[in-house]
């Protein structure tokens, strides 16, 4: 019922007030209508000479600065990062430069090392041999002189113990062959 | 019909403003809004432009944006030459911004509901940018009317029509934004009026449903708000299009 209501009351209310008056906009009889245009007319000259003269030219320039500020700070931010990356460059070449030095360095130590080494026991080796030489010509020389030694007391006691089984000593002769052959035979053995 | 009687349109009846003052000089309440909406654009401007700061802060940016938003149109539409006409594009689109939203304020007055303002306001653009067509090419801009491209027996009728066209802008310019704004405080009065019938006629329950004229009246004060800024944009916009064809001739 309400809604009804309304739904008439929202068709019959505009037109009826719209009906109860004329358009004041339309009321030219009131010199107010026409005459506000000749006031706005002022108004607007003042606004826009206020507005022209001061406002937006001051607004401009804040804009315009900002601009050339954030342009001179990219400009800066460019300049010091080419200036960074210039560094960037030089210290990773200073760095490759330095490890090839570096390289170099330490190659060179160790083939001057292995070489000191090498000569070293080449060096060595041949002292060693020279006295594994000298002790073996030693021994041999002690060896020979020893054999040497043993061949008078061998026919010495070969005599000996001749006599003592026989009675008699043999002579020079048939002795010392026998003797050689026996020594032969047994240092030869 | 019982109840208070609702004239919707008496919002928009003029009376001699500023007092004994504007009644020797036929200052209307009507001249007291456009005062009102040209000092609210220059305190704006003077708060916007208090601190020039490099990071702008609310009052800065709201100015800047303005100015921004103008000047692009004005470049965007005309050209580079617009930039001539901007300080003019502004005055008149700050100018009917301003003064469409104070007029949806209570006890201020809706001055580009009159259709004499936006006649006045629509005569000077379509005056202003037929002089700067006469201007720019001399007698040359009468080929405006003449469209290119159309075989030559068409034209006597495409001739009158393009003329008709041009005439019409002013009438067109100004009765969008002065029926708009009509037609939204009209709708709002009544709506408001609307309430206080239903707590006249049905008493307690009356008042009750005045809930739903209320509820459409919040939701009608956010269309206006929109309708209030479109139509500034509106006006500014077609002022820098007659711009455009009166610089550039098509």
């Amino acid at each position: 019922m309400r809604g009804l209501t309304t739904a008439v009351l929202l068709g019959i209310l505009p037109s009826a007030a719209l009906a109860e008056g004329t358009m004041p906009q339309m009321d030219f009889s009131n010199p107010l209508t026409l005459d506000q245009v000749g006031w706005m007319a002022v108004i607007m000259v003042g606004l826009y000479l206020v507005l022209s003269r001061w406002g937006l030219p001051q607004i401009g320039k804040v804009i315009e600065n900002r601009a050339d500020v954030i342009a001179k700070d990219l400009a800066a931010a460019r300049a010091a990062k080419i200036e960074a990356d210039t560094a960037v460059a030089q210290l990773n070449a200073a760095l490759v430069a330095a490890r090839a030095a570096a390289q170099g360095e330490v190659a060179r130590a160790v083939a001057e090392a292995k070489a000191k080494a090498t000569a070293d026991a080449a060096a060595l080796n041949a002292q060693l041999d020279a006295r594994l030489a000298a002790a073996e010509t030693q021994i041999e020389a002690a060896r020979a002189s020893a054999l040497a030694a043993i061949k008078p007391v061998a026919a010495e006691a070969a005599g000996a113990i001749l006599l003592k089984l026989t009675g008699s000593l043999p002579g020079e002769d048939v002795l010392a062959p026998n003797l050689d052959a026996a020594l032969l035979a047994r240092s030869g053995g | 019909m019982a109840g208070p009687t609702i004239n919707a349109l008496e919002q928009f009846s003029l009376t001699p403003g500023l007092g004994g003052l504007g009644k020797a000089i036929d200052f209307s309440n009507s001249n007291e809004a456009m005062l009102a909406a040209a000092a609210i654009i220059t305190l704006i401007f003077g708060a916007g432009l208090k601190a020039r700061a490099l990071v702008p802060g609310r009052a800065q940016a709201l100015v800047e944006l303005l100015y921004e938003f103008v000047r692009n149109m004005c470049v965007d539409t005309i050209g580079e030459e617009g930039l001539r006409f901007f300080p003019l594009v502004f005055t008149i689109f700050a100018f009917i911004l301003i003064g469409n939203l104070i007029g949806l304020f209570p006890y201020f007055f809706a001055f580009t509901s009159h259709i004499a303002v936006t006649l006045a306001l629509a005569l000077f653009v379509f005056l202003f940018s037929t002089g700067v067509g006469f201007y720019t090419h001399g007698f040359k801009f009468f080929t405006f009317f003449v469209p290119s491209g159309v075989p030559g027996w068409l034209l006597p009728l495409l001739v009158p029509i393009e003329i008709i066209s041009y005439l019409s802008r002013p009438v067109s310019l100004s009765v969008r934004l002065f029926a708009n704004m009509t037609a939204g405080h009209v709708m709002w009065e009544v709506f408001a009026g609307f309430m206080l019938l239903l707590t006249a006629s049905f008493g307690i329950f009356g008042a009750f449903a005045s809930v739903v004229p209320l509820g459409l009246n919040v939701a009608l004060a956010a269309l206006e708000l929109l309708v209030a800024g479109l139509q500034a944009y509106v006006f500014a916009i077609l002022t820098c299009l007659y711009l455009h064809d009166a610089v550039h001739m098509h």
